[in-house]
């Protein structure tokens, strides 16, 4: 293990690169995905279908085809960004097609009669889906958008892999490939990185669904 | 518009009238953004005929060599997802019917295994194996077929077996309590409950929840193209050709569309035979726990790739 405990300086800034990349894109994977599911949702017909193209698509194509689309295609348009840029990019539009679905199923568990409800008190739209809808929708989307942003985290491994530079993964990269150093306590180390992330958020996932959970 | 019900009221002419407005204004936003696309694929000349021409042109020099290299990476991709689904199945429920049935002291190292395999990116794990494997000098090479394979089949099924074991176990959870009763209570051991009882039913309401997998396995077999590891399935033999031909555009495009087609399709077969079993005189009183357990458990699974 001594690769690892000489260079944890190294680990401990891959690990940061890798939570700054994971936090942008969680936050833009959210803003994202609920656009779509927005679009997914709403009474006009043009939007639903363009909505749910999105998903099909990204849903089924794998996240490197789309890694690759943004780091060797739009260079081709002229648009040229950090490897850093696009991996974000590629991981937020792959994520947001799960975060839509999640955001869905969440409303799809909302009870018609519960809007009916608040319709027949008198309710206004906005104070219906404020107050009574997207509230409990929320409630119960939050389990499925949990495992969708954990899915998310390993999945910026992906991105790592292809380079978006200083993450956890390339930092395995430089110990085994520039030092030389052997692989498998680099990679366990890298392994233990990847597990501190993905196992707290599983933990931290349950304490709130805990939290937020309701009786049916 | 029946899963609208619970946002919308229907429609009376006003709202009729401005869902009309508004489906303008969204056609028009949609083919904005396709204008631009188009435009911006065009003033780079990204429609060039000699950019498509050896994918679309028969004619082309490079027509049929494109396409046999392409066929034989869609093979090596199924060959790969194949190889792993059926190890993931038996290796996954080895797993869950140990975690299912060990005692409490028992099940901690099934239990540890579910929780590393399941909290690692499965691109670490698919490294670490062929590093490790490779470092270490396991004899890969006795097993038929290359190396490069058999690192990714079994990078794949460490962590795909451990969702299996989870799908398995939601499919035991999802069964009334009654039928593993029963039968302890006409004198079967715990061995016979799990193996004539429980496990039947369970694959039953798996069968889903396992072609979704598949639909994730497919999609990560393209890994191997990211980290490098030698073994040519179909968007590394992609990105072979747009090398040679220098169109990543094109040739990204005509691979993620064949891996779309595919996947679309396994995902439609999975909600055929969903409804198929739900609906069957066969499918015991409480379907519909069984059904969002397993597709809950599909969707988190669902992302992974």
């Amino acid at each position: 293990m001594s690769p690892v405990i000489d260079n944890l300086d190294l680990y401990w800034s891959g690990f940061l690169t890798s939570l700054e990349f994971i936090v942008y894109s969680l936050i833009g994977s959210m803003i994202l995905g609920t656009v779509i599911a927005a679009f997914r949702v709403s009474p006009i017909a043009a939007l639903r279908s363009f909505g749910s193209g999105y998903v099909t698509v990204v849903r089924n194509c794998p996240l490197t085809i789309v890694l690759f689309f943004m780091a060797f295609g739009l260079p081709e348009l002229g648009i040229n960004r950090s490897y850093f840029f696009f991996g974000i990019a590629g991981l937020v539009i792959y994520t947001s097609a799960f975060v839509c679905e999640a955001l869905r199923s969440g409303i799809n568990s909302v009870s018609a009669g519960q809007a009916e409800a608040a319709r027949a008190i008198g309710l206004t739209f906005t104070q219906t889906m404020t107050q009574v809808v997207l509230p409990q929708a929320f409630r119960s989307a939050i389990p499925p958008l949990g495992s969708v942003q954990i899915a998310m985290f390993k999945n910026s491994a992906v991105a790592g892999a292809f380079g978006i530079g200083g993450d956890l993964y390339s930092v395995g990269k430089t110990l085994t490939s520039a030092r030389g150093f052997e692989y498998i306590p680099v990679l366990t180390g890298v392994a233990i990185g990847y597990l501190i992330i993905t196992l707290s958020a599983g933990l931290a996932l349950g304490l709130l669904e805990r939290k937020v959970a309701i009786a049916r | 518009m029946s899963d609208q019900s619970v946002l919308y009221d229907v429609p009376g002419p006003r709202a009729v009238r401005r869902h009309r407005i508004g489906t303008v204004v969204a056609l028009l936003f949609i083919a904005g953004l396709v204008a631009i696309a188009i435009q911006r694929l065009a003033s780079r000349g990204q429609f060039d005929s000699e950019l498509w021409a050896p994918w679309v042109n028969p004619s082309d020099d490079s027509f049929s060599q494109v396409w046999e290299l392409v066929g034989r990476g869609i093979l090596n991709t199924i060959l790969a997802a194949a190889m792993a689904i059926l190890l993931s199945l038996v290796v996954g429920v080895v797993l869950g019917v140990a975690r299912m049935m060990s005692g409490r002291l028992g099940k901690i190292p099934v239990v540890g295994f579910i929780e590393l395999f399941r909290g690692l990116p499965v691109v670490i794990t698919i490294v670490f194996v062929w590093r490790a494997m490779a470092e270490l000098d396991v004899p890969v090479d006795v097993l038929p077929g290359e190396p490069a394979l058999w690192y990714l089949v079994i990078g794949l099924t460490l962590y795909n077996s451990v969702i299996v074991a989870e799908i398995l176990r939601a499919g035991v959870a999802s069964l009334p309590r009654g039928q593993g009763e029963a039968g302890r209570a006409i004198g079967m051991t715990e061995g016979q409950v799990m193996r004539s009882i429980l496990l039947p039913q369970a694959f039953r309401t798996m069968l889903p929840a396992l072609i979704s997998q598949l639909v994730v396995i497919l999609k990560d077999t393209s890994l191997a193209a990211v980290i490098g590891l030698g073994y040519f399935e179909l968007l590394r033999r992609g990105n072979q050709i747009s090398q040679v031909l220098d169109n990543p555009i094109q040739s990204l495009f005509i691979v993620g569309t064949i891996f779309v087609v595919i996947n679309y399709g396994l995902s439609r077969l999975a909600v055929y035979v969903e409804r198929r079993l739900s609906t069957s005189s066969y499918s015991d009183p409480s379907p519909e726990v069984a059904e969002v357990t397993l597709d809950s458990e599909s969707r988190n699974g669902g992302i992974r790739g």
